[in-house]
């Protein structure tokens, strides 16, 4: 709760419903695709996740913004979620590592926020209905006017969006004489992902979405990543046929998320927007290779089709998820190459699954052998 | 791994009589087991000697043994029945103790038993301090420096290396029993005899005091598979140096950054793997440093605990069910979440509200007690609440208190004088959270509150959002003027209408009208462990002033059970197990059963006990809201104790049927003056009194009914300041101390029946027959409480006359009382000529007592007597006793050091056992009859 008097404000979805609430943030309009998280720690990660790009996100937690903000726990530069919805703005906090309020944050970046509203109602819509375009507005309260702004939102399906979060120039990371040499495909990622290579002894080099192959194959990697990132994989044929042709060289590679629907897509399997994906930190998986489960860390809005996997005769499922039996990972047959649907290097969330950043270095180191 | 094939019978041991420390919460998850080892086809046997547990009901288990928790007893039933494994993790640290007890002996070797769900080894590492902190160290966790003493030089050494403040840690003890903090030297020799005597073992760990730093507790559930969740993680308001069973706790943390917390999970994980090799619950407690996020690690508890319990409540995840599955083998992914039914039970629970737990104290029962808290647990019970925000959950638990708070402040209770609450601030006490809001108040910086009492500053900002509510308030002059919009934040922020009242100096009802004219009214969410991600079926629910009630009420034809709220002395576990038979009996006779507590030690709050659930406080405004919404066919107060009784007028004038004796009745036998002015009619004799409003007309009484005399307020629970007097100047000085602290009440003063027997009845009236459920004679001579007498089923020593006699009474009572369902009589026999005392016309202390010695279910038929779908006549059953049942209380004094055992009029005991005699010939018997007046005080 902020101390200021507070204002209106009203979020409106795609199909008329409409949440009256109160005002937070930054004044004006968000729009987006609408999405919830249903994780109780790290906010401030979320809302910098490149992944969420272009959404609207409804945090389930009662409080945010309660331990404040540390600009050193961010995944990327920018606040990336198009507006936050949530129950108790929280503008008080208490954390002395923590740098400045969520208030001022959200300012800072151009951020709208909507709360004090019924955001257990929202989920459920959002469950029972799908996801779908919404709009938060702290500035015009007319929903006539604001449903037609909402209708101009592009559909989720069939946008590609890793081209706008993903960096504009190449860069490296890590110590430059380490003998594990790892291209990064940056779809959008999070800084922890690069961070866990990094601390695994890996040199890094950084490219755009869009590079062209001969340019990344100019760097000499040793293993190929590909990051997650926000959008429709099945828009990014640039990507796909980058992939497919990296995968002929038969070296390690590793995705995470989009990275993981992207390697999908190049082996012919399919992906679908799912109903409305899977956002938090307690998502339940399965290794079906060790026999072991992992607590996951997720977001995402698109999947991986397991009708065409089980008929795939280039890749098999190595993880599932045990609350709806979703394809969770996969590895290609004929190639070293793997990828998770969930996000391993957590940040938020368990950190159960860092074992797959061991995996893909021990997959590189024997492969080099 | 699915479930292992070769255990066919389980035995589960409970934890024995209630005391400090170890309260019902393991009769939730004594029984939550049961039923999950039942649904496998298991058969469970059972051993606890506390009667007023619902484990131990013929409901729960297949075979019951109220026996002593001794392995004597262990040998009696492996000889009599073949039994494949045991489970002891359920029973709290005393079956623990037992079982490691009966692994010495050979008893587990002998008769061939697995003990699942624990590792022996893994206990004994948890419970040796010095053992632990070498392993903890051993993994790369950090704890406490301390060391460890086996004597008192080994001690002083000890504080010398690490100097002031420090904490001494006696091993193997429960809730912390014999430690303490030590702040100056000249405390140190006292405090470290304590704990080594304390100590089965004479040792203690010595430590550096971490004082302020913020305590959690993590919840975690591991298999055999070595997979682990943690399904909740709850965080002290109170910061380290209070016992966690003491401090007000709050999940999800509140204050606590995903790099701060992902560290805690997984050195949690990290040390629960280490910890031997057995798949069950687990209870793990850190502390960080605000300052810089440094964590180190207090202690485990490699058991399922009173924390389990609560994160149960909190999360909805049925930790005991679950952890019993894992004992017999199954893995967590091959097991249902049992709340959506759909998804993993291999998953970690998220909430999208807030839980408030506020331990219950009651130190007004052990005078001359130390009212300070400390390391060493002194709460008798807790309430638990739940809130779409801090603010709305932590009022709630107030009101949930049953200490005539109305919420946090704002009802007239507050201190006015800085100094004291400055003082209060310092020196911890029950009231600490209360005398916050206080010094907030009066405008005392949160900083400075900050430094006394070392809570984290955004619980303090959070209180402070109170004070600035209450000062935006004072704007408005009456209920109409305050706009909807900030009536309603009122609301959403934990005000009750009787707070609101208190502010604009209105009555309650004024502001109650104003509300619902605005349409202010309580929507229900539910608690369903994913925030809403999933659908799910489980109807428990909580109020909130949100948008959308997603508790729909259905058409069917409801009955509402009101539970007894916290435990206390006096009000404890026996009323538990009444309301969960009076639930079962409702859903029996085809009503839908909706049951309303806030205990969260408790199995009627379990989400598939009754029909529907409102984890609530037992709170009128809440509960107005509640049969609004239900409309019920009617409410039953008799079940849960005086709690419940005192709102059976509010229910009765807002137009809902009281299920069973009348309003009237029950205030007839409440009120001194019109239950004499009965008794008188129908020619029984009672003890000679008076009720007085002064000092002056009490002594005239006294002198008239002659010394020593009986004097306690009128409506009280658990014998409440009752006394025994014995001259003007102590009557004066009691008198003017009951209306000190309870104001608008009167005094009665009775006659005291020196050296005289007591008995009390319990017995069941359909306006028919009256069927007489058991005759206990008290060891004890009158003036003790009854709930701290020894009492005898059947009588022992009366004569044949006597029995007539309040057999007769009993009948004339109910009758003229016009009892519908339960009714208990205490007598007094002096030379062999019977007094009525009291009459109470609900479900007593020794209904389940009497249930369990003569095997009759009497609360089911009371349940149908009250709805009067049947009659006493239309049920057929055997008492079956051979020899004695003894109801024996049982103490916690050893929690309050400069305490003395003394006995008199009011309740002091925790709990009680049962013991079966053969005959009178018996030493347990015997011995108690010897010493009967030995603790006879006051």
């Amino acid at each position: 709760m902020t101390d200021k008097a507070l204002q209106d404000a009203v979020l409106l979805l795609e199909d008329g419903t409409v949440f009256r609430g109160k005002a937070a943030g930054k004044k004006g309009i968000g729009v987006g695709e609408i999405c919830f998280n249903t994780g109780m720690t790290g906010y401030q990660e979320i809302f910098t996740d490149p992944s969420y790009f272009g959404q609207i996100l409804v945090t389930t937690n009662a409080h945010i913004g309660n331990y404040g903000i540390k600009s050193a726990e961010v995944e990327s530069e920018n606040i990336q979620i198009a507006g936050l919805v949530c129950k108790n703005f929280t503008d008080q906090y208490s954390r002395p590592l923590a740098d400045t309020a969520i208030q001022k944050y959200f300012e800072e970046n151009n951020i709208v926020c909507i709360h004090q509203l019924d955001t257990r109602a929202i989920v459920k819509h959002i469950r029972s209905k799908g996801a779908m375009n919404c709009l938060i507005s702290t500035s015009e309260l007319d929903v006539e006017k604001l449903m037609e702004k909402c209708k101009e939102i592009p559909s989720m399906e069939g946008l590609e969006l890793a081209s706008k979060v993903s960096t504009s120039d190449s860069y490296d990371m890590g110590d430059d004489g380490s003998d594990i040499k790892i291209a990064v495909l940056d779809f959008g990622t999070k800084k922890n992902i690069l961070k866990c290579f990094v601390e695994r002894g890996a040199y890094l080099k950084v490219f755009p979405a869009k590079t062209e192959i001969e340019e990344i194959l100019k760097f000499g990697a040793d293993g190929f990543f590909l990051s997650n990132g926000p959008g429709d994989p099945s828009s990014m044929d640039y990507a796909i046929s980058t992939i497919k042709a990296l995968l002929e060289l038969k070296k390690p590679m590793f995705g995470i998320c989009l990275g993981h629907q992207l390697l999908a897509l190049a082996n012919d399997i399919p992906t679908y927007k799912m109903h409305h994906g899977h956002r938090g930190i307690n998502h339940p998986v399965k290794n079906l290779v060790t026999g072991y489960c992992e607590i996951t860390s997720q977001n995402h809005g698109f999947g991986v089709s397991p009708e065409a996997i089980a008929q795939s005769t280039k890749v098999e499922i190595t993880h599932q998820n045990l609350n709806d039996n979703t394809i969770e990972g996969i590895k290609v047959i004929d190639a070293p190459a793997f990828s998770v649907q969930y996000h391993p290097e957590a940040s938020p969330g368990p950190h159960d699954s860092r074992y797959l950043f061991d995996d893909f270095i021990a997959l590189i180191k024997n492969h080099k052998n | 791994m699915p479930r292992d094939a070769s255990i066919k019978s389980v035995l589960i041991i409970g934890s024995g009589p209630i005391i400090i420390g170890q309260a019902c919460e393991f009769d939730y998850s004594g029984s939550q087991a049961s039923r999950s080892l039942r649904e496998e086809g298991i058969e469970v046997s059972l051993i606890n000697s506390n009667p007023a547990t619902i484990m131990t009901d013929p409901l729960t288990a297949d075979h019951i043994y109220l026996m002593p928790l001794t392995v004597e007893s262990l040998r009696h039933i492996l000889s009599e029945r073949k039994i494949d494994a045991v489970l002891a993790t359920m029973g709290g640290q005393t079956a623990l103790n037992l079982a490691i007890e009966a692994g010495k002996q050979g008893l587990w070797e002998e008769f061939d038993v697995k003990l699942i769900g624990v590792d022996l080894d893994a206990i004994e590492l948890a419970e040796n301090r010095e053992e632990f902190r070498k392993h903890v160290i051993s993994i790369g966790l950090s704890v406490a420096p301390s060391f460890i003493a086996n004597s008192f030089l080994e001690g002083k050494n000890a504080s010398q290396k690490i100097g002031f403040p420090l904490v001494i840690r006696p091993s193997y003890t429960l809730g912390g029993h014999g430690g303490g903090f030590v702040h100056v030297e000249e405390e140190f020799d006292e405090a470290l005899r304590r704990g080594l005597n304390a100590s089965p073992s004479h040792e203690v760990l010595v430590e550096k005091a971490v004082l302020g730093w913020k305590e959690y507790e993590l919840e975690l559930l591991r298999d055999n598979n070595d997979n682990v969740v943690i399904i909740c993680t709850v965080e002290n308001l109170d910061p380290m140096g209070i016992h966690t069973g003491d401090s007000i706790t709050v999940a999800p943390a509140m204050t606590l950054s995903d790099t701060a917390y992902q560290e805690m999970r997984n050195q949690s994980i990290k040390l629960m793997r280490s910890m031997g090799n057995f798949a069950g619950g687990c209870n793990i407690q850190f502390s960080i440093n605000p300052e810089t996020e440094e964590l180190i690690c207090i202690e485990i508890n490699p058991r399922v605990s009173r924390s389990s319990a609560l994160a149960s409540k909190a999360t909805g995840y049925p930790i005991a069910k679950i952890a019993a599955k894992l004992a017999i083998g199954y893995n967590l992914d091959e097991l249902k979440n049992q709340i959506t039914k759909t998804t993993s039970a291999y998953f970690e629970p998220t909430l999208d509200y807030v839980i408030v737990k506020m331990p219950r104290w009651n130190f007004d029962k052990f005078y001359g007690s130390d009212h300070t808290l400390g390391l060493q647990m002194k709460s008798v019970g807790e309430v638990m609440s739940i809130g779409r925000n801090f603010l709305e959950a932590l009022q709630k638990a107030c009101q949930s208190q049953e200490n005539n708070r109305a919420g946090l402040g704002a009802d007239k209770k507050e201190w006015i004088k800085t100094e004291d609450i400055i003082h209060r601030l310092e020196v911890v006490s029950d009231d600490r959270i209360y005398r916050v809001k206080d010094a907030l108040r009066l405008g005392v910086p949160i900083k400075s509150i900050q430094k006394l009492t070392k809570i984290d500053p955004w619980y303090l900002k959070q209180i402070k959002q109170l004070v600035n509510l209450e000062n935006e308030l004072m704007q408005y002059n009456i209920p109409d003027d305050i706009p909807e919009s900030f009536f309603r934040e009122l609301k959403v922020n934990g005000y009750s209408d009787s707070q609101i009242a208190w502010l604009m100096r209105v009555d309650e009802r004024t502001v109650t009208k104003q509300r619902k004219k605005l349409g202010i009214r309580r929507t229900y969410k539910m608690v369903d462990t994913c925030a809403a991600e999933f659908e799910a079926q489980t109807p428990y629910f909580y109020s909130t002033f949100d948008f959308e009630n997603e508790s729909v009420p259905t058409d069917n034809k409801k009955i509402v059970v009101l539970g007894s709220g916290p435990n206390r002395i006096g009000q404890g576990i026996e009323f538990d197990y009444c309301c969960v038979h009076g639930v079962m009996a409702i859903k029996e006779a085809g009503y839908e059963s909706i049951m309303v507590n806030c205990n969260p030690e408790t199995v009627s709050t379990d989400f598939d006990i009754a029909d529907k659930l409102y984890f609530e406080p037992i709170y009128w405004e809440h509960l107005e809201e509640i049969l609004e919404l239900e409309k019920p066919e009617g409410v039953i107060v008799q079940l849960g104790g005086q709690t419940a009784l005192k709102l059976s007028h509010k229910i009765k004038e807002a137009g809902y049927n009281i299920v069973g004796t009348s309003v009237d009745s029950m205030d007839l036998a409440e009120d001194r003056g019109r239950f004499s002015d009965l008794l008188k009619e129908l020619n029984i004799p009672y003890p000679r009194y008076g009720v007085a409003e002064d000092v002056d007309e009490a002594i005239r009484i006294a002198n008239e009914v002659t010394y020593p005399v009986l004097v306690r307020p009128s409506y009280v629970l658990g014998g409440q300041r009752m006394r025994i007097v014995i001259n003007d100047a102590e009557l004066e000085r009691h008198v003017l101390s009951i209306f000190k602290h309870m104001p608008d009440n009167r005094v009665l003063v009775d006659q005291f029946l020196e050296r005289a027997k007591e008995a009390e009845v319990d017995a069941i009236y359909d306006g028919d027959e009256v069927l007489i459920m058991g005759i206990m004679e008290h060891i004890e001579p009158a003036g003790i409480h009854s709930g701290d007498s020894s009492a005898v089923l059947p009588t022992y020593s009366l004569s044949d006359q006597a029995i007539e006699k309040m057999k007769e009474y009993t009948e004339k009572l109910a009758k003229a009382l016009n009892i519908k369902g339960l009714i208990n009589i205490q007598f007094a026999i002096k030379d062999d000529f019977v007094y009525v005392i009291e009459a109470n016309p609900r479900a007593s202390r020794t209904t389940p007592f009497i249930a369990k010695a003569y095997q009759v279910p009497f609360l089911k038929i009371a349940t149908h007597v009250m709805l009067g779908n049947k009659k006493i006549k239309d049920f057929e059953f055997e008492k079956k006793l051979e020899g004695y049942a003894i109801k024996v209380p049982v103490f916690s004094f050893n929690k309050f050091p400069n305490v003395d055992k003394q006995l008199g009029p009011e309740m002091k005991s925790t709990g009680e056992a049962i013991q079966f005699i053969k005959d009178l010939n018996d030493p347990f018997f015997r011995k108690l009859d010897k010493e009967r007046s030995m603790y006879l005080s006051r």
